[in-house]
């Protein structure tokens, strides 16, 4: 097992449980042994404990990401569960849920197993699998939901394509509602987005490249509105870009709708103005918006009808991503960055607390899949984020930890410097800078 | 004067001056084509490559002929869409030009964009020949030629563009230097047609094709594509021309002396009626003329500024060194005005 730790000194900032006070964390046999002067007192007088102090820095509950494409198996050369979760503590990431969009999908048992696996021996931080809908995610034959349940897979989705079929949508509901797991939409109605490659606006009038309009998204969560409503499964709205979006999710809340949502860190600091230079960086899917698109998803997120914020990291090669726009692969890495980039959006122009943040961070999104946990209370596994709020680091992709380095924030200075990710107990990542501030 | 760029990608990034400048130059070209031996030495010992990775008739010929117009060597390469795989390509493509010591690349690609990632990644001249639903900024620059050899200006002048606006990079190039030179652009078109905001190009929208021509100087013809009418954006030809389609009736609303502009292909008897396409107003094989002494002037503009041929002057006779050491054995002469009479063929 892991030597016991104590976390010397930090502000341990807990939001599920309203808890942000400066007092040392306790670790055991990888576990939270107690804050302070809960902590067993056999443990507090043990000296063989290792202390690593932490003053001046913020102890909170492990980051949770749930939306993250490992590439394994199949595209190792983008990205593997080995490199994406080194990314994934390097940003203070514990648990990050992968995508079935792998090659090939993650449609049957096997699979699953492989990645529980490969996870298991190769992976940083725990990883949990997601199942694609329908076998091969072709849209028309349902996978064996129960099975993949029990294989350990905890949510469903066809991400990278949405579900287009109104009845396969509603079957799927209907079968995985005794799960307890959500179908997490990519919602975007091909129809609609054609071969459009960024949103449909003064940007794309003036560049020339094809649009997406943002009812692409819109129309198909309206759409899974109903059908939530009326079977009572559990839709997660995948990657929110749309401001038509929010108010859709915000109408399905009032109405008591099982639906909740996320969105990314490049869609609340980024707007389409960043795609004119036609630099294959900014593609991703859902494109990013206009300016008032960005507002209504800030703001979406301050008053909660976006319930937590994932990455959609989506590591490419280079070479996927050198040449004419369109033929780029949509998407852009996000693990090592996205602390900063929330910070950014939503903590440094004071929209939300810090204490909001690493909820819609921690628990909420583990509350999304129906889980437990995202909370420092006794006896959980030490799943724990040490960072620095005002420490300044650059962006530099050369750095990464990821085999990626596809993302339009070289060079940006940020806040939020991880020093230290605990996994169960085990320091995963520490950060080269020593612990505290001098 | 786009004196210290190194690519034509759009008119968008041009100013004012620089358009006046290439179209000043464009004049004197053109004066050069109408001479009994069209030519002059000015891009002896560079070479021109034409990179057309979209089927191209009339550009890749009025480039062609540019370029020799000029003495340059030329080569071509010429592709479907379709057997271009993918982005290594268009990397793989720019690796070879530069490899090859091209001095200035002419390119046409379906992806917009396309030759602004040439232009970062090479040293040669990048000119664009038309990128996507982009721009397609020669093409532009030489109906903005023909408006202002007809009507000596362009300020002031009320110009209708009509027709598929959101797929038209011939559009895009004009709006853009028509609204910069200080003309009053309308345009109409289906509605399924009009991109996003196309007001911000500073453009008026009519709200049919009658109200754009009314008054007009100018009436410039977008040609439709037949793919449109599968993707569902106008229900039929029949339909579209009947709408959209410029008779002889609907050009009566413009002003008497009125130029009648299409950037060919034309459908005849869809966008534009028979008569009109070879009536007393139309202008469009002038348009093609003009076109190759407008493409003249941009190369030899980016040329000059490279520093990598010499203006076409009789005093370029310094020109009779080894192709191969065109940077060092030719002058540049950056002050030289291209509208003196020093344009005649070193023969």
């Amino acid at each position: 097992m892991t030597n016991p730790l104590c976390l010397r000194g930090g502000r341990v900032l807990d939001p599920a449980r309203g808890i942000d006070r400066v007092q040392d964390l306790w670790i055991e046999d990888g576990k939270i042994a107690g804050l302070g002067e809960d902590a067993p007192a056999a443990l507090r007088g043990n000296k063989a404990v290792e202390i690593i102090d932490v003053k001046g820095a913020v102890v909170c509950p492990g980051l949770i990401d749930i939306h993250v494409h490992l590439r394994e198996p199949g595209q190792e050369e983008k990205e593997t569960i080995a490199t994406g979760t080194r990314a994934a503590v390097r940003g203070g990431f514990t648990t990050v849920a992968c995508m079935p969009n792998t090659s090939p999908p993650l449609d049957d048992r096997p699979r699953v197993e492989y990645v529980v696996r490969r996870a298991r021996e190769s992976g940083a931080c725990h990883v949990l699998p997601i199942g694609a809908v329908t076998i091969g995610q072709e849209g028309n034959a349902l996978v064996e939901f129960e099975d993949l349940a029990s294989a350990g897979v905890i949510a469903f989705t066809d991400d990278g394509k949405p579900v287009k079929n109104a009845e396969i949508m509603r079957r799927a509901l209907e079968l995985t509602k005794p799960l307890g797991v959500p179908i997490i939409q990519h919602a975007e109605d091909p129809d609609l987005k054609g071969n459009g490659v960024v949103h449909e606006g003064w940007v794309s009038t003036r560049t020339g490249l094809k649009g997406i309009p943002d009812t692409a998204e819109s129309v198909m969560v309206a759409r899974d509105a109903l059908l939530a409503e009326a079977t009572g499964g559990r839709v997660h709205v995948a990657h929110m870009s749309a401001a038509r979006t929010v108010e859709i999710l915000r109408r399905a809340k009032e109405r008591g709708i099982p639906m909740t949502g996320e969105t990314t860190p490049h869609h609340l600091v980024l707007t389409d103005e960043a795609v004119a230079t036609y630099d294959t960086n900014t593609k991703m899917n859902p494109p990013l918006r206009s300016a008032r698109d960005r507002e209504a998803l800030l703001q979406g997120v301050v008053d909660g009808t976006i319930d937590c914020l994932a990455t959609d990291h989506a590591p490419h090669t280079d070479i996927d991503k050198d040449g004419d726009f369109d033929n780029a692969p949509f998407g852009i890495v996000g693990l090592e960055t996205a602390l900063g980039l929330y910070l950014k959006a939503l903590v440094e122009p004071k929209h939300l607390s810090l204490s909001d943040l690493i909820l819609r961070m921690t628990r909420n999104p583990l509350a999304v899949l129906g889980r437990e946990g995202g909370t420092l209370a006794a006896g959980l596994p030490a799943d724990v984020t040490v960072f620095d709020p005002e420490q300044r680091w650059t962006v530099r992709a050369e750095e990464f930890a990821s085999k990626a380095k596809n993302m339009p924030f070289e060079g940006w200075e940020l806040s939020g410097t991880i020093l230290l990710t605990l996994v169960g107990g085990r320091i995963a990542y520490r950060a080269e800078v020593p612990a505290g501030r001098a | 004067m786009i004196a210290n760029r190194k690519d034509l990608l759009g008119l968008e990034d041009l100013s004012a001056d620089e358009i006046s400048g290439i179209l000043d130059t464009a004049r004197s070209m053109r004066e050069v084509l109408d001479r009994p031996i069209p030519k002059v030495p000015s891009l002896r010992g560079l070479t021109a490559a034409n990179l057309f990775f979209e089927p191209s008739t009339r550009t890749r010929l009025s480039f062609e002929l540019a370029e020799k117009r000029l003495s340059a060597d030329t080569v071509n390469f010429q592709t479907s869409g379709s057997s271009v795989s993918k982005g290594e390509t268009l990397r793989d493509t720019a690796c070879n030009i530069q490899a090859m010591g091209i001095h200035l690349v002419v390119v046409r690609h379906q992806a917009s964009g396309a030759p602004h990632y040439l232009a970062r990644v090479l040293d040669a001249g990048v000119i664009n020949a038309g990128d996507g639903t982009h721009e397609h900024p020669t093409q532009g620059l030489l109906d903005i030629f023909t408006m202002r050899e007809h009507k000596g200006r362009i300020q002031g002048l009320r110009v209708a563009i009509l027709g598929d606006i959101l797929h038209s990079r011939v559009a895009r190039s004009n709006i853009w230097g028509l609204v910069k030179l200080g003309a009053s652009v309308t345009i109409a078109g289906p509605t399924t047609m009009m991109p996003a905001d196309v007001e911000r190009f500073g453009v008026e929208v009519a709200p049919n094709v009658d109200a754009a021509i009314e008054g007009a100087d100018v009436v410039n013809i977008l040609r439709i594509q037949l793919e449109r009418q599968r993707a569902g954006l106008y229900p039929s030809l029949r339909e579209y021309s009947r709408v959209h389609g410029v008779t002889r009736e609907r050009l009566r609303r413009a002003k008497p002396d009125v130029l009648v502009m299409h950037p060919g292909p034309m459908n005849r008897g869809v966008e534009i009626a028979q008569d009109v396409a070879d009536g007393e107003h139309s202008v469009i094989l002038e348009q093609v003329t003009n076109g190759v002494a407008v493409r003249m002037a941009v190369l030899y503009l980016l040329a000059a500024q490279k520093g990598a041929g010499d203006p076409p002057t009789d005093s370029g006779a310094a020109t009779g060194g080894s192709t191969g050491a065109a940077t060092e054995t030719h002058t540049v002469e950056a002050t030289k005005r291209h509208d003196e009479p020093t344009l005649s063929p070193r023969r």
